[in-house]
């Protein structure tokens, strides 16, 4: 464990560095939002019965949606995964004496958390400050913050077993970026990433909620604005600790059959 | 121009080599904008018509805007990889060489993967032009051309810009995507729905309504005037401040050495 905790730390500091990309990406995230809030918001003008949140709870949603991005949306894989496997550095990868699931699991919440820590202060600071129908609220009380807390690292580690077993799946295709950008933008939609569960007609709805898609980004966000509360909020994290157990088991199976005959590319 | 041609059927022959991995690239594109489409048509389920645009008419407004910005895309792909190219000291050799400089820039990569977005725009088209209600008379099929075509060449522009910032910068600034990025992503609606403000912005200082809302609004009857059908060529102004930045960036080159 000492060994995960200290690359976690190595990992974690090494992305601190990039400050100023932090900035840039944070001001393209504050106007992303404005767009996204300014959007519904025409939406809602144009129908407020037909809007299956409250408006406010929207705002909420995007919000924290923008500022913990990194933790949130499959896309941001590590590159440098893919490129150990199709350029050959994994061999140094196998002769470390650490289990290269649990090394590549560290690693990529590791970069996630650093990442998201350097830009969510500064976003949701300035949510707190614009004016009340765009502002984001608090959640209603500290047992939802506290539910919110706990759906949320859930949320991190289904994301995280999710991209293990697209990195593993570069192990029998090797290039196809396709798959890659297919795999997280199939994922990150029925996540509720371009718009929530709630807002999906009711039978897509009604399968979207069952898929393991529906315990990542979707279940902390819903917790955090109320949408979802009390007792349906537990059955929701039950929902994000199956999924993740069954992606974690399935990510660690795959990889052991690809390493079984692992072929290093290169010379 | 024949000598880009070479290099236009150059591409295209390597990029074809890796099929597969071509047309799994292509298929992803479509995918990424496929999902957005997918958010679009779930909204209308619901909402039946924003801003007194219907499902149809906003999606003349997805696909004008998606076609624009693969089409430039395509094409300006290299002022993506600029700033790479500037780090490296590649320019420098593009710089001794007796050619037009964006002209070769642009011919050190044409990707023919955003074939994968053009395709969905084409097949939003073919779906939406039928049901706008639009009476696809002369004028209105060319408001249409003219839409598509200024917008690829401010999408355009803005490729430009981006490279020329990185003359100063040296690297890629991430704030230009609110602009290409988020102009294609939230290009989806009219701009109108995201208020005065931003529409303002959008038609004065970087103007990307001018080939979207405001021709929109001539080609479903909500003006006659010929302004709005001609507001696309308003949008070429553009195409001045952008060179002008990237001849003061080109005036202002230090080379990074090797």
């Amino acid at each position: 464990m000492m060994k995960y905790l200290a690359l976690f730390r190595i990992r974690f500091s090494n992305s601190l560095q990039y400050r100023a990309a932090a900035a840039a990406g944070m001001v393209t995230q504050f106007a992303w939002g404005f767009m996204e809030i300014f959007a519904f918001r025409a939406f809602y003008r144009a129908n407020p019965s037909a809007f299956p949140m409250e408006f406010s709870q929207v705002a909420s949603y995007i919000w924290i949606q923008q500022a913990f991005l990194a933790i949130f949306m499959v896309w941001f894989y590590e590159n440098e995964i893919f490129e150990a496997i199709s350029n050959g550095a994994i061999a140094y990868e196998l002769v470390r004496p650490m289990d290269l699931y649990n090394r590549w699991f560290a690693q990529s919440v590791a970069n996630r958390m650093a990442r998201a820590i350097l830009r969510s202060l500064p976003i949701l600071l300035v949510a707190c400050l614009v004016p009340p129908p765009l502002r984001i609220s608090l959640p209603a009380s500290g047992l939802q913050f506290a539910l919110f807390s706990l759906s949320f690292f859930l949320s991190l580690g289904v994301v995280v077993a999710y991209t293990m077993i697209v990195y593993v799946i570069t192990f029998f295709t090797l290039s196809p970026v396709g798959i890659r950008i297919i795999a997280a933008m199939l994922a990150d939609f029925l996540a509720g990433a371009i718009l929530p569960l709630p807002f999906f007609p009711d039978r897509a709805r009604a399968v979207a909620e069952l898929l393991p898609f529906a315990a990542m980004q979707n279940m902390p966000l819903r917790i955090y604005t109320g949408h979802i509360s009390g007792v349906e909020a537990l059955g929701g994290i039950g929902l994000q600790v199956f999924w993740f157990m069954v992606l974690l088991l399935l990510g660690r199976l795959m990889m052991k059959r690809a390493l079984r005959k692992v072929v290093v590319q290169g010379g | 121009m024949g000598l880009y041609f070479n290099f236009f059927s150059m591409h295209l022959k390597s990029q074809m080599e890796y099929k597969t991995s071509f047309f799994f690239t292509i298929v992803g594109q479509f995918t990424v904008s496929f999902t957005s489409l997918l958010g679009v048509w779930f909204l209308f389920e619901r909402f039946h018509e924003v801003e007194g645009f219907t499902f149809p008419q906003v999606l003349l407004c997805f696909a004008t805007v998606l076609m624009s910005f693969s089409l430039a895309e395509c094409f300006g792909r290299a002022f993506d990889q600029f700033p790479r190219m500037l780090a490296n000291g590649e320019f420098d050799r593009v710089l001794v060489r007796p050619q037009g400089v964006i002209r070769q820039v642009l011919m050190a990569k044409i990707d023919f993967t955003r074939l994968g977005r053009l395709t969905q725009a084409v097949l939003v088209f073919g779906y939406a032009l039928p049901r706008s209600g639009v009476l696809w008379t002369w004028d209105k099929v060319c408001t249409l051309v003219l839409m598509v075509v200024c917008g690829s060449l401010v999408f355009f522009c803005l490729f430009l810009i981006y490279a020329a910032i990185s003359f100063f910068t040296l690297e890629g600034l991430e704030f230009m995507n609110i602009l290409t990025d988020g102009g294609r992503e939230f290009g989806r609606y009219p701009f109108s729905i995201y208020g005065e403000g931003i529409l303002k912005f959008l038609t004065y200082v970087v103007p990307l309504a001018l080939f979207q809302y405001y021709p929109l609004l001539y080609l479903v009857g909500r003006e006659a005037s010929l302004r709005y059908m001609l507001a696309p060529l308003g949008g070429l102004v553009f195409a001045v401040p952008a060179y002008a930045l990237w001849r003061l960036g080109l005036r202002n080159y230090v080379s990074t050495g090797s």
